[in-house]
């Protein structure tokens, strides 16, 4: 962990990042934003109600609306975020200078992703301010914010690690670029559209107790999102799709992007410098 | 110490570097020589631990590079032919990222950066973006970072190239300077006169193979045993040809185009180079000027690398 906190090029990254005014400037028009957005919905939802009150769960849906909104952009941003940081240096014709210091490939490898998605961290953490405007008018605990903060934070980790994965391995941003979102595309939209299909297959009781509903919305960060703001029709869903698994879907999405993060980020440190030893041939 | 050992490189049926044996002793500087594409970098990659062999190994001060390419890192200062930089970073903050990369504490940073940027005549620049900088400025701070943890070796693949004759000789007494500082240095070029100079040894490699190692002069008398000798004379251009034609060690003669002088290889010693004159004068050969042509390093260059192989 010290080393992981002393790391140079997450170090010299950070300093790279938040030195321009660029950064700051795009955060600024985020929050802007954001705000617009949450004074807009307040206003509309005030002036269609008969008594000109915003009720607790009229907050309750706005909540909703920016946590989903909030997940939206991560899942976009991410792989952009991350899917260039090692291809890019070999393409910037910098990463053999770095191969050859004494820095580890788990350092660099690390310091690039902490130091990749940490714009976008910065991004969200700054908005919980905001988000805490629902305080005023009830309908959301505080516990459930900072659930979704962590979730959030996990799953910038986990995409961003998919993102590093392909960045170390193909060597053009570009094709690595693709390839990230492509693999964002299907754990997302096409988990959900799998899930609907095998959800609708069961649902004709032509497949009784069928697991693979399961195993499509346990990849599914909005059906798990969705999860955690409403925990009752979400207890509903799993039991649907559950096909007798008596496992929280949360749990399950944990377990298994923190598998892919594992792998990917091992993969990734592995690949990262090439395999000295000779292969002896016979 | 560098020691290579049947180092081989090979991408499919395309063969980048062939059976290499090399040994360069400590403090010594050893230039590598070929055309582009000849298996210079791919040699530097391997050392540099960027690129795994097909078969072979090398030694750096006793380091396996296969078995130990940590130890190796620690050991070798590398400048690429071909590098970028970091936008946005400064001179200054450029050599403390990577002294930082080796594991330098900052207060030791701190007393080394001003050293190097002294060294490499930049402590003016140190508060320029290395983005801005030219590209010999560019090559300088590449060295002086390659040098921030004082490795033993230094591996420099085509440090002057792309660089005006001023920042050539800047970037030449640099490494003057290195070398009288005891590094090992393996430096490589495709102009063989570029090394010349500065190297104790020089090895030229060709399509992948080593076809020639030792001290520039050795290199020259392995090629060439003849000389090229040319006379001037005063008239009489008939007669000095017959008096040549019958000479055993004489071959290749020819009259050039200014129609009073003669050009020949000649296949002997200093002595019978002197006897070769007198039996010239005695013979009443009106002589005004017989001089040895200085072989041309570039010539021996691309003697050697036309396919001839010397052993």
């Amino acid at each position: 962990m010290r080393n992981l906190l002393l790391n140079p090029v997450l170090n010299k990254e950070f300093k790279l990042r938040f030195r321009s005014f660029k950064g700051f400037l795009g955060l600024a028009f985020y929050l802007l934003a954001l705000s617009i957005l949450i004074i807009g919905f307040i206003y509309l939802e005030t002036k269609n109600s008969p008594m000109g009150l915003f009720r607790p769960d009229q907050s309750r849906s706005m909540f909703m609306m920016l946590s989903f909104i909030q997940m939206g952009l991560i899942l976009f941003i991410t792989p952009g975020l991350t899917a260039g940081v090692i291809s890019g240096e070999r393409e910037k014709q910098t990463l053999n200078i770095l191969l050859t210091t004494n820095q580890s490939s788990t350092s660099i490898i690390l310091g690039k992703l902490i130091s990749s998605v940490s714009f976008l961290l910065l991004m969200i953490v700054a908005s919980m301010p905001i988000y805490s405007i629902v305080f005023l008018f009830g309908g959301i605990s505080p516990g459930q914010v900072v659930t979704i903060l962590g979730y959030y934070i996990f799953t910038i980790l986990a995409f961003g690690s998919i993102g590093i994965f392909f960045s170390t391995l193909i060597r053009r941003t570009i094709i690595a670029m693709i390839s990230t979102y492509g693999v964002t595309l299907f754990l997302t939209a096409g988990s959900a559209f799998l899930y609907a299909i095998s959800m609708s297959v069961s649902q004709m009781g032509m497949a009784a107790n069928n697991p693979v509903p399961y195993f499509f919305a346990m990849l599914n960060p909005m059906i798990i999102l969705l999860g955690f703001l409403e925990p009752n029709a979400f207890r509903e869903l799993s039991s649907q799709s559950g096909g007798g698994i008596d496992f929280p879907l949360s749990a399950a999405y944990l377990i298994s992007y923190t598998i892919i993060f594992l792998i990917m980020i091992m993969i990734s440190i592995r690949k990262l410098r090439p395999n000295m030893k000779v292969k002896s041939k016979g | 110490m560098i020691e290579i050992i049947d180092l081989t490189k090979k991408y499919g049926k395309f063969t980048a570097l062939d059976s290499l044996n090399l040994t360069i002793e400590k403090g010594t500087v050893f230039g590598f020589v070929g055309q582009n594409g000849a298996g210079k970098s791919t040699t530097f990659s391997i050392l540099a631990t960027l690129l795994s062999p097909t078969s072979g190994t090398a030694y750096i001060n006793g380091h396996n590079i296969s078995k130990e390419p940590k130890a190796v890192r620690s050991q070798i200062g590398y400048m690429p032919d071909f590098f970028g930089v970091y936008d946005q970073l400064k001179t200054v903050e450029y050599l403390d990222f990577y002294g930082a990369s080796y594991g330098i504490s900052q207060s030791e940073r701190s007393k080394l950066i001003p050293q190097l940027l002294e060294l490499v005549n930049l402590t003016q620049k140190q508060d320029s973006y290395v983005d801005v900088l030219s590209r010999g400025m560019k090559q300088r701070l590449c060295l002086a970072r390659s040098l921030i943890h004082d490795p033993e070796v230094l591996i420099l693949d085509e440090p002057a190239s792309g660089l005006d004759p001023r920042a050539r000789v800047e970037m030449r007494e640099i490494l003057k300077e290195l070398k009288n500082m005891g590094k090992t240095i393996l430096i490589s070029s495709h102009i063989l006169p570029e090394l010349a100079e500065m190297c104790d040894t020089i090895g030229i490699i060709d399509q992948g193979r080593l076809v020639a190692e030792g001290s520039v002069n050795e290199i020259q008398q392995r090629l060439r045993g003849e000389k090229l000798i040319i006379a001037k004379l005063y008239r009489e251009l008939e007669l000095a040809v017959n008096f040549f034609e019958d000479q055993p060690l004489v071959s290749q003669l020819a009259k050039r185009d200014d129609g009073e002088s003669l050009q020949f290889m000649f296949n002997g010693s200093v002595e019978e180079q002197i006897q070769l004159l007198k039996n010239a004068l005695l013979h009443d050969i009106p002589i005004v000027s017989f001089s040895e042509i200085e072989t041309n390093l570039e010539d021996v260059f691309m003697e050697i690398t036309k396919g001839v192989e010397l052993s």
